[in-house]
């Protein structure tokens, strides 16, 4: 039980994806400009990320490996987030066509969330078990979500502040994520 | 007979950004005393050139952005921002650390974002993490109290220090410096020394935290409280920063006193008290509903702790107010008060 909850602190906090390990900046940047559109997409990737993860080691530990050919690893996990990715789309097709309308063509691209892949491909370098890999998935995505929604919060009071023109837009949004990042530092050496 | 009936507002507040700044500073004097009486000349020099820096940043970004000059440098915000990050900077720390600290607060923290109002990170704070992460080495060399150290730190010699890098002979920073209780507790604790026993083994505990550090803490305290008095600050946010630290500490005080400090002595200890009334409070950075501000002091005296007992530096009161700076817009988005009239939605 210890084990996971450090598996969590870790890659919530300490080693959060986003801010320490600068992955997944994309969408961090892309569909960060409204709070509400930021909770959408963190709740698909952490539906995505956490299935992804789970279903990358399965296919790993039970096709790649005893067929031997563990070389064909980064285009098969490729092609499982892209079908996971898939049906997570299906899904919120149907249940919320508004948040489907909202995410538009980022949903799509969380295919491309190199934190999603990242997280596939650290789970086989660490030699996580089943379980530790979900758990992995799953924290890796918890903060991933947290960052992006404190941080969709942040763009929106800043937007509403006298941001000087040559910083309005992305470059102060990546100035503040710098800062974000340096207060993160804070939990070095949690573990 | 003639009445003249002006517009409104008919009744209002004399508060300016002048005045409230002005309060703050007068707060502060106290434990500035305190400070130099402990510690010498080093907090006033660091907070010269930190004032003189800051100034000399608002008036570049000011001329640059085009906003009234005067208006702005005369509003004493940018003081405050310079005296607090000295306080959290090392009485002989070389002068150009000061200097990039200052600067950092102004230009980066404060006025990228739009000037005084728009900063969503505490100026101060956003400095003194960037010193302390970019040069960990220079900042966390503390002097001990003169009442234990032999050498009686006179102006010149910590002019040379702070500018030359000259220490009276014999004499090298380092075996000047001293750790703090914070610091020490932390690296006996590693090498499994409990705390009875570092204590004992040790002469600069006090009665709470370390000699010096804690009256400094009742100064800051009772400035705090006359800020509070003044209806410069809330009670919310020091209240639930030091209120949440007494707790968490408490609980593990009492479930093992030998590998954790008591409650008292994080309250006491390191920037708490000066995190908690004036840092913590800053109305731009924090959060600003009632029930907002309760949990972002929560969130402070936790995220202290935690960083200060299990993280990898000596205090966390940095760290941890910055992190709930960016995690205040998301709380006041959650803790909107219902209008009166409207249901909760």
């Amino acid at each position: 039980m210890k084990e996971y909850f450090l598996i969590l602190l870790s890659t919530v906090l300490v080693n959060n994806f986003v801010l320490v390990q600068f992955l997944g900046l994309c969408p961090f940047m892309g569909v960060s400009r409204k709070l509400e559109t930021a909770a959408g997409m963190a709740l698909a990737t952490t539906f995505v990320l956490t299935l992804s993860s789970a279903c990358s080691y399965l296919v790993n530990a039970y096709i790649l490996e005893p067929l031997d050919i563990v070389y064909l690893r980064t285009i098969t996990f490729i092609l499982v987030i892209a079908v996971v990715v898939q049906l997570t789309e299906m899904f919120v097709h149907k249940t919320s066509p508004i948040l489907y309308r909202v995410l538009g063509i980022f949903l799509p691209l969380i295919t491309t969330n190199c934190a999603v892949l990242g997280v596939a491909l650290l789970n086989i370098r660490h030699d996580h078990s089943f379980m530790q890999s979900l758990i992995y998935g799953f924290g890796a995505s918890v903060g991933f979500s947290l960052v992006l929604i404190l941080f969709a919060a942040m763009r929106e009071r800043i937007m509403a502040g006298d941001v000087p023109e040559t910083f309005k837009g992305p470059a102060i949004a990546l100035v503040t994520a710098g800062l974000m990042s340096l207060a993160f530092m804070g939990f070095s050496g949690l573990d | 007979m003639k009445l003249n009936t002006p517009a409104s507002p008919h009744v209002h507040g004399d508060t300016t950004v002048r005045k409230m700044m002005l309060r703050v500073l007068l707060a502060l004097i106290p434990a500035i005393i305190a400070y130099s009486w402990f510690f010498g000349w080093g907090l006033l020099i660091n907070a010269t050139i930190a004032v003189v820096t800051a100034l000399g940043c608002e008036y570049l970004m000011l001329k640059l952005r085009e906003r009234p000059v005067n208006f702005f440098l005369t509003d004493g915000s940018v003081v405050v921002t310079a005296v607090l990050l000295a306080f959290c900077i090392p009485p002989l720390a070389p002068w150009w650390l000061t200097v990039l600290g200052a600067a950092f607060a102004v230009i980066v923290a404060k006025h990228l974002y739009g000037g005084l109002g728009y900063n969503p990170f505490n100026p101060a704070m956003a400095g003194y993490v960037v010193l302390l992460i970019s040069f960990p080495r220079d900042m966390s060399i503390w002097l001990p109290p003169f009442i234990l150290s032999e050498l009686d730190f006179s102006l010149p010699a910590t002019l040379n220090a702070v500018f030359l890098g000259v220490f009276p002979t014999g004499y090298t920073l380092d075996a000047l410096s001293a750790a703090t209780p914070l610091d020490l507790i932390k690296t006996q604790l590693s090498i499994d020394v409990t705390i009875a026993e570092t204590k004992s083994a040790h002469a600069i505990f006090g009665d709470f935290g370390g000699i010096g550090w804690e009256w400094i803490g009742n100064w800051i305290f009772l400035g705090g409280v006359w800020l509070i008095y003044k209806k410069v600050i809330s009670w919310h946010i020091p209240a639930a920063v030091l209120g949440s630290l007494f707790t968490v500490a408490l609980i593990f005080y009492l479930k093992d006193a030998d590998h954790y400090a008591s409650p008292m002595f994080h309250v006491f200890s390191g920037a708490a008290m000066l995190g908690a009334f004036f840092i913590a409070t800053d109305p731009v950075s924090a959060a600003t509903t009632p029930m907002g501000r309760i949990v972002y002091g929560i969130g402070i005296g936790i995220l202290t702790y935690v960083i200060r007992v299990w993280g990898g530096y000596p205090d966390g009161i940095g760290f941890a107010v910055l992190l709930m700076n960016l995690a205040a817009p998301t709380i006041d988005y959650y803790t909107q008060p219902r209008v009166y009239g409207h249901k909760r939605s």
